[in-house]
């Protein structure tokens, strides 16, 4: 019932990478390619400190958070024990060589998730 | 022997008689890496499931109760589906039928055997060892008869001044019970302690109220009118009242149920590398009852390593021997500090290094064998035994620090834990690591709440000493005191991972002996168990493809982190940093306005001057790092990755009105000869131009100082958690000597060097001695690796400009756009 939308091609991710899927609202959703060209789809945001999944090393099929290190499965967004939280996954599909999205899903869910900040304090600097 | 996978009815039995800690730490190896594979009963004789032995000495000091020792609730046993017969003994194995039978007439049929059962207490073969009132300190059993004891009687005596008896002794006089302790050799511990420690020992035990009979032989125990023991008689005709008698005069492995059933017995059931009895392959035996190599260890980290191994090949993974382990010995008793490893006897053939303060109550020896640590016993002051011990186990050469040795490794300044070397004396809320603000109260909760024993259990639940490492000797300490026992006894030669049993020098040495040229055969060729890695190990064997074989090893961008990745410094928000490289740190009025405008250009929100004399540009949007480069149109810092920073440097001899040495020049000349240098780590230099050292050159891997003379070098300085000084390496007249010298030791550093060790733990491990006869020593040599080293850089691309070359994939700076819908499922 859902629309699928074509992100991209499978090669268009690096093998053991991940490209960012930008969206309108919201955080980036991570695609990552695993050695035997499996394809997953969890939101860019660990769920530790919110780091960006998309710039770990992936291996197996788990992604290790490029912070501080949390390996983060892919199939499920969870972190593996005895870290806890998961990470918002989405659906994803691969045909014909290009990897598909959910658009309900990209357009809807994880919207409340916040970014990580950094930089200088604004009521300090104030 | 292949069970049908997936058809529950196929599954193997696995039996395990002996329900103690080697035996479930086996199964919960096994269960961890096979959950599926086994049918598991259990038989243990003691009606309790598996608790810490080593704890009955506080239970019995009346500092812990019997609960919290527990370490697998009978819930464990459920979860995991394990049949449990707890309070049964098993009395016969019928290896034909192979079925094991318990004295109640309990059956069970295995496919294998693990056989755990442990160590029998010794009993003295004297007249009225069977009366009421003699006891062994075994088990639970035995500590609760003890406590009963000391509730209705008033005299104690101790049979045996060894670890076990004095902790019994302790135990009983804690619970108002005045105790003789019966020792028939020349002074306690005589297999832990050397004389003097022994004797110190004793006369602090004794003012704690504590009696000895030392060198006293026990001829009988002496019935009382009610039959229950109530003298002890000794060889000399002189009698001693005694409402209980505790024999502790040692353990014997427990083999009689395996002599019975035919399997080759002696010191123990005899084992191979695989924990696998030598008699019946389908019989493995681990902790105190197997003899490995000749030894029935007593400890419980070398146990832990056999269960370990153990699983491995009851899982069917067949990887990983046990090759025996050293071990060290820690007293529990509360307020005596004593720790002993290896060969702490000295004699002939041996040095010793031996500080003693009678009257304060300290005293320390180690013993020195051919340059190396083999042995300690240190009394008062234990702070070090993790550090000793760990320098016994490396065999780690110790010349170069010799005149500090006595002195320990908490005299090197650590940063991160308000100074604390001493874990006992912290408070609950004082932070024990301060990377993680993890407190000495959370860690201790964790061992005794969550069952941890080893350290790297500890920092995967609370992470405390798993970021910089530098708390690690603290958590050793709280492991000691919270667990008991020895936990620091890490398997000799450290895995690189979880995903290999190879270390790193091993995986070094196979990548140079059988020129490895990928990841992919390396793993093959080394049979790493994952497929591709981990976060952890593909770097390091990237690295190790690339300084092996420089020109043949292709690059894999996908190991490396990703600040190696995309060339720029990741932050906590996603961003990036830019650190352009400034030669010497140097820069012009050019550069600084190409800085400027790009700051303003892509609205870079913090600006900041680094310590390595260079402009660090922080919170660049990924999108923008290619542009921003452009932009400034400088080389890149490399401030992102494990290779040359920067090479800082006094203004020297071209201005200074005190220097000698035109040092700016030296640190160009340097940084551009070094500069696309990949590490093992970051790689810092600095020269000053006199000997008053304002670029700081005395914490670097690679500091030079002019003098009027010439350039002194010094290596493996740090400045980062362990504050090290440089150390002297030598004095050259040129500055072509100073390139020479300088990329000689870098490369053998890049060549020798394990993944994340920082110069100055290569040098530590290594020693300086080797470092020099290397760089020093043989002229050719020196050359050699410094031909090498420029043999590695020539041609090395910059990645912010050579994006093809370098292989950086420019699609990561482009996000996948907003997509449109193609087609609907139906």
């Amino acid at each position: 019932m859902s629309p699928w939308v074509a992100v991209c091609g499978v090669g268009d991710i690096p093998r053991l990478g991940a490209r960012r899927v930008a969206r309108d609202a919201g955080l980036p959703v991570a695609v990552f390619r695993t050695a035997e060209d499996k394809v997953f789809a969890l939101l860019d945001r660990c769920p530790h400190k919110g780091g960006p999944l998309s710039q770990g090393i992936v291996h197996g099929d788990s992604v290790a958070c490029p912070l501080h290190s949390w390996n983060i499965g892919l199939a499920d967004g969870c972190a593996k024990a005895p870290d806890e939280g998961c990470t918002p996954k989405f659906s994803c599909r691969v045909e014909a060589g290009q990897v598909f999205l959910d658009a309900t899903e990209l357009a809807t869910r994880a919207l409340d998730l916040p970014a990580p900040v950094a930089g200088p304090c604004p009521a300090m600097s104030a | 022997m292949k069970p049908f996978e997936g058809h529950p009815m196929k599954k193997m039995k696995l039996v395990m008689v002996g329900n103690g800690m080697a035996g479930v730490r086996t199964l919960e190896e096994l269960l961890k890496i096979a959950p599926d594979l086994y049918d598991i009963t259990v038989f243990g004789a003691e009606p309790h499931p598996n608790y810490n032995r080593i704890l009955l000495s506080p239970v019995l000091a009346g500092e812990q109760t019997l609960d919290e020792i527990v370490l697998n609730p009978l819930a464990w046993y459920e979860e995991h589906g394990i049949t449990l017969h707890t309070g049964k003994t098993v009395t016969q194995i019928d290896r034909a039928r192979r079925v094991v039978r318990a004295a109640d007439g309990t059956e069970a049929a295995y496919d294998r055997l693990l056989l755990a059962t442990g160590s029998l207490p010794f009993i003295l073969p004297v007249p009225g060892r069977d009366l009421q009132g003699v006891l062994a300190y075994r088990d639970i059993a035995d500590t609760q008869a003890m406590i009963d004891a000391a509730t209705k009687y008033k005299h104690a005596v101790v049979i045996g001044g060894g670890l076990l008896g004095l902790e019994a002794a302790n135990g009983l006089m804690r619970r108002g019970m005045q105790v003789t302790v019966v020792h028939i050799m020349p002074w306690l511990m005589e297999r832990q302690l050397d004389d003097v420690a022994g004797q110190l020992l004793q006369k602090s035990l004794e003012e704690r109220g504590l009696k000895f009979l030392i060198g006293a032989q026990t001829q009988a125990l002496i019935p009382g009118k009610d039959g229950r023991v109530m003298a002890v008689q000794f060889k000399d005709g002189q009698e001693i009242p005694a409402d209980l008698v505790v024999m502790a005069a040692g353990i014997r492995p427990h083999t009689a149920l395996a002599e019975a059933c035919g399997l080759h017995c002696q010191r123990g059931i005899v084992v191979n590398d695989t924990m696998q009895t030598i008699t019946d392959p389908r019989i493995y035996s681990v902790g105190e009852c197997a003899a490995h190599r000749g030894i029935a260890y007593g400890l419980v980290a070398p146990l832990f390593e056999q269960g370990k191994v153990c699983a491995t090949h009851l899982g069917q993974f067949g990887i990983g021997r046990y090759t025996g382990s050293l071990t060290s010995t820690k007293l529990k008793v509360t307020g005596i500090d004593l720790f002993s490893a290896g060969n702490f006897t000295g004699g002939e053939g041996f040095e010793e290094i031996i500080m003693s303060d009678p009257y304060g109550g300290v005293y320390k020896k180690l013993v020195i064998q051919g340059d190396k640590l083999v042995g300690a016993v240190m009394y008062g002051d234990t702070v070090d035994g993790s550090w000793y011990f760990k320098l016994l186990r490396d065999g780690r050469k110790v010349a170069d620090i010799r005149d500090k040795l006595m002195f320990g490794e908490s005299n090197i300044g650590d940063v991160g834990h308000e100074g604390h070397s001493r874990a006992a004396l912290m408070q609950d809320s004082d932070e024990v690591c301060g990377c993680n603000g993890v407190t000495k109260g959370s860690i201790c909760k964790a061992i005794k709440d969550k069952g941890l024993f080893t350290l790297d259990e500890v920092r995967k639940h609370t992470k405390a000493s798993g970021s910089c490492g530098s708390c690690t000797g603290l958590v050793e300490q709280l492991l000691m005191f919270t667990a008991g026992g020895d936990y620091s006894a890490a398997p000799k030669l450290k895995a690189m991972c979880g995903c290999t049993d190879h270390g790193h020098q091993a995986v070094r040495e196979a990548i140079r002996a059988q020129h490895l040229l990928s990841i992919d055969e390396v793993f093959r060729t080394l049979q790493w168990r994952t497929p591709n890695g981990c976060a952890s190990c593909r770097p390091a064997v990237n690295y190790y493809l690339l300084s092996s074989w420089p020109k043949e090893a292709v690059d894999d961008p996908q190991s490396r982190f990703i600040n190696e990745r995309s060339h720029a410094n990741i932050q906590k928000d996603g961003s990036y940093s830019v650190i352009p490289r400034m030669w010497g740190g140097e820069t012009n009025s050019s550069e600084l306005r190409r800085i400027a405008d790009a700051v303003d250009k892509y609205k870079i929100p913090t600006v900041k001057v680094t310590g390595g004399q260079r402009i660090d540009l922080l919170g660049i949007k990924k999108e923008d790092l290619p542009a921003v480069w452009k932009d400034i149109g400088m080389p890149s810092g490399h401030a992102y990755a494990k290779a040359l920073r920067t090479v800082k440097t006094c203004v020297g001899s071209e201005w200074c009105r005190f220097g000698t040495q035109d040092s700016t020049q030296m640190g160009k000349d340097l940084e551009r000869a070094l500069w696309r240098m990949y590490a093992p780590h970051k790689v810092k230099l600095a020269v000053s131009g006199c000997p008053r050292n304002c670029a700081e050159a005395g914490i670097k891997d690679v500091g030079i100082i002019g003098v009027d003379s010439g350039w002194e070098l010094y290596v493996a300085g740090n400045g980062g958690i362990k504050t090290e000084v440089a150390q002297f390496l030598v004095k050259v007249r040129t500055p072509a000597e100073v390139l020479e010298y300088s990329g000689a030791f870098l490369q053998l550093y890049r060549e020798e060097g394990w993944y994340l060790e920082r110069t100055v733990h290569y040098v530590s491990r290594v020693g300086l001695d080797v470092v020099k006869q290397r760089v020093l020593g043989d002229a050719d040599g020196r050359r050699a690796l410094w031909e090498r080293l420029q043999f590695s850089l020539d041609g090395e691309p910059d990645p912010w400009f050579e994006f093809d070359k370098a292989q950086v994939d420019l699609r990561q700076f482009t996000p996948l756009g907003a997509p449109l819908p193609v087609k609907e499922t139906a």
